[in-house]
C-alpha cells in the first residue's frame, strides 16, 4: 500500500510507537496515508483504540515475523 | 512535584489494609473493562493515555486533591509519561512499577495459621484471584496450587529454611498455568496430579490417587487426598492436619465450582453435586475450606486471608444449600460463561505438549477468571 510516510517504531515500548505516530500525523494532511512498524504486541489493541478516538481509519494491519504493520488513514 | 514508583508490593499493601487511592487507569478501554486492580475502597478513571497526548490539563480537574493517585498502565511506559505530565500540572502522583503485567504476577504471602513444625501461608494473587498455598514443618514444605510464579515460592521457602519436598495440584488448571511441574523441577520436589486429569500430560508424576497420604515435616501434618469430582474428572481435594481442607476448585468462600469443559458439564454435574453434597457433607465441619480461587475482594477477610469453616459454608454458601437437584443442575450446566481460546492452549502448557514463551504466557493469562458459579 502507498504511504505518504512510514514511522519505524521497531523496538520501542508503549507509549512511543503511538507518540511517534501521532506527532507524524499531525503534520499529514487529511486522506493521506502513513504506515507504522512497530514490534511491541499493545501497539495492536491500541492503535485500533487510538484510530477509533481520534476518527482516522485503520485501513489494514498485517504480522510478519514479529513485526506489526499499520495502515491508518488520516480522517 | 514529584512522581513515584509504587512497586506491586507497595500497592498490595494498600488493597490489602483497605486504603482509599484514585486509580487512573490509562490502558485503552477494552483492557480496563476486562480487568483492573480490584479493591472496594478504590475510586476509578479511565482514560487512555493516547486521549492525553495533547496535555492533561481537563484531565487535573476529574482528579481528586486528597487521595494518593495512581498511575497504571499495561506494562509501565504509558503511566510514567502520564505521571510526568500530572507532575509539570503540579500534582503528586504515582505509577505502578511494571504496569498491570507485573500486578498480575505479584503474590502476596499471608500467614493463615501454625502447624506442628511450622506454619502454613496462603499466596494471594491479587491480579487473577488465584490461591496457592506453603505448609512448612520441621523445615519441609508442600506447595498447593502453585503458580507460574515459581521464585517467589522458591525465595519464600528459602527464607523459612525449608526444603520444598512435594508439589500437588488440586486438578489440571485451564485458568492459568500451573507452577508446579517447574517448581518440582527446580526443587528436587515430586509433582503430584490426580491421574483421572493427567491422561494425557508428557511428563513424568506421582499418581494422586483417593485416600493417599502424603508425608512431611511432623508426622501428624500429613495431607490426606480426597478424591473430589465435579470442576474436572480428576479434581481431588486435600486434609492437612485434621484442620485445612483444600478444595481447589470444587468449593470457593462465596460459591461454588462449575464443570471445567462446556462439553462435559452434563456428565460431570452428578460428580458435583456428590463432591459437594455427599463428600464434603460427611466431613468435619470444623475443617477450615482453603480454595484455589476468589472471585471479589469482599472474600479476603480482616486477617488479610481467604477462608471459611466448612460448617460456615453449609450454612451461608448458596451452592450448598440447593436442595432440587435439578435447580443444582441447571445453575451449574446453564449459562456458562464463554471459555477464552487461551483455556485450551493453558490446559495443553500445563500437559506439557506445549511450552510457549514466557511473554506468550503471560498473554495467555490476561483477562477475568470465570471458574465459579455464583447464584
Amino acid at each position: 500500500m502507498e504511504a505518504a510516510q512510514m514511522i519505524d517504531a521497531k523496538g520501542m515500548a508503549c507509549p512511543m510507537p503511538i507518540v511517534k505516530t501521532k506527532k507524524a500525523m499531525d503534520k499529514l494532511d487529511s486522506g493521506d496515508v502513513l504506515e507504522l512498524r512497530a514490534t511491541d504486541q499493545g501497539a495492536k489493541a491500541d492503535v485500533a483504540a487510538w484510530s477509533k478516538s481520534t476518527g482516522h481509519e485503520l485501513l489494514e494491519q498485517k504480522e510478519e515475523g514479529g513485526v506489526l504493520t499499520f495502515w491508518i488513514k488520516k480522517k | 512535584m514529584a512522581v513515584t514508583a509504587w512497586t506491586p508490593a507497595e500497592t498490595a499493601a494498600k488493597v490489602m489494609n483497605e486504603e482509599k487511592v484514585f486509580i487512573l487507569d490509562v490502558r485503552n478501554e477494552d483492557a480496563f473493562q476486562d480487568w483492573k486492580i480490584e479493591s472496594e475502597h478504590f475510586e476509578y478513571l479511565n482514560i487512555p493515555y493516547f486521549d492525553m497526548l495533547d496535555g492533561v490539563e481537563d484531565v487535573v480537574e476529574q482528579l481528586p486533591k486528597d487521595k494518593d493517585i495512581l498511575v497504571v498502565c499495561a506494562k509501565v511506559g504509558s503511566s510514567e509519561m502520564v505521571a510526568d505530565m500530572l507532575s509539570d500540572e503540579g500534582l503528586d502522583v504515582a505509577y505502578l512499577e511494571g504496569g498491570m503485567k507485573a500486578w498480575s504476577e505479584h503474590l502476596e504471602p499471608v500467614k493463615v495459621g501454625d502447624i506442628p513444625g511450622g506454619a502454613l501461608y496462603q499466596f494471594l494473587r491479587l491480579g487473577k484471584g488465584c490461591l496457592s498455598y506453603m505448609a512448612v514443618s520441621n523445615g519441609e514444605a508442600v506447595v498447593i496450587d502453585a503458580v507460574r510464579m515459581t521464585d517467589t515460592f522458591e525465595a519464600f521457602a528459602q527464607k523459612q529454611g525449608a526444603v520444598i519436598k512435594h508439589v500437588l495440584d488440586t486438578h489440571l488448571h485451564a485458568d492459568h498455568i500451573s507452577g508446579g511441574r517447574m517448581l518440582a523441577e527446580n526443587t528436587g520436589a515430586s509433582y503430584w496430579l490426580p491421574p483421572k486429569d493427567a491422561g494425557e500430560v508428557t511428563f513424568r508424576y506421582e499418581p494422586l490417587e483417593d485416600e493417599q497420604t502424603i508425608a512431611f515435616g511432623e508426622t501428624e501434618v500429613a495431607v490426606h487426598a480426597v478424591y473430589s469430582p465435579g470442576h474436572t474428572i480428576g479434581s481431588t481435594s486435600f486434609i492437612m492436619n485434621q484442620q485445612y481442607l483444600f478444595s481447589g476448585d470444587i468449593l470457593f468462600v462465596d460459591s461454588i465450582g462449575r464443570p471445567d469443559l462446556a462439553g462435559k458439564a452434563e456428565d460431570w454435574v452428578a460428580d458435583l453435586r456428590n463432591t459437594l453434597y455427599q463428600t464434603y457433607a460427611s466431613l468435619s465441619k470444623d475443617l477450615i475450606v482453603l480454595p484455589a480461587h476468589f472471585m471479589n475482594m469482599s472474600e479476603i477477610g480482616d486477617d488479610h486471608t481467604v477462608k471459611a469453616e466448612l460448617g460456615e459454608l453449609f450454612k451461608k454458601n448458596h451452592g450448598l444449600n440447593m436442595e432440587d437437584e435439578e435447580a443444582f443442575r441447571r445453575t451449574v450446566t446453564e449459562n456458562l460463561p464463554p471459555q477464552p481460546n487461551s483455556h485450551e492452549e493453558i490446559r495443553q502448557t500445563n500437559m506439557g505438549k506445549i511450552t510457549p514463551e514466557e511473554e506468550k504466557q503471560r498473554e495467555m493469562e490476561i483477562g477475568p477468571n470465570r471458574c465459579a458459579v455464583q447464584q
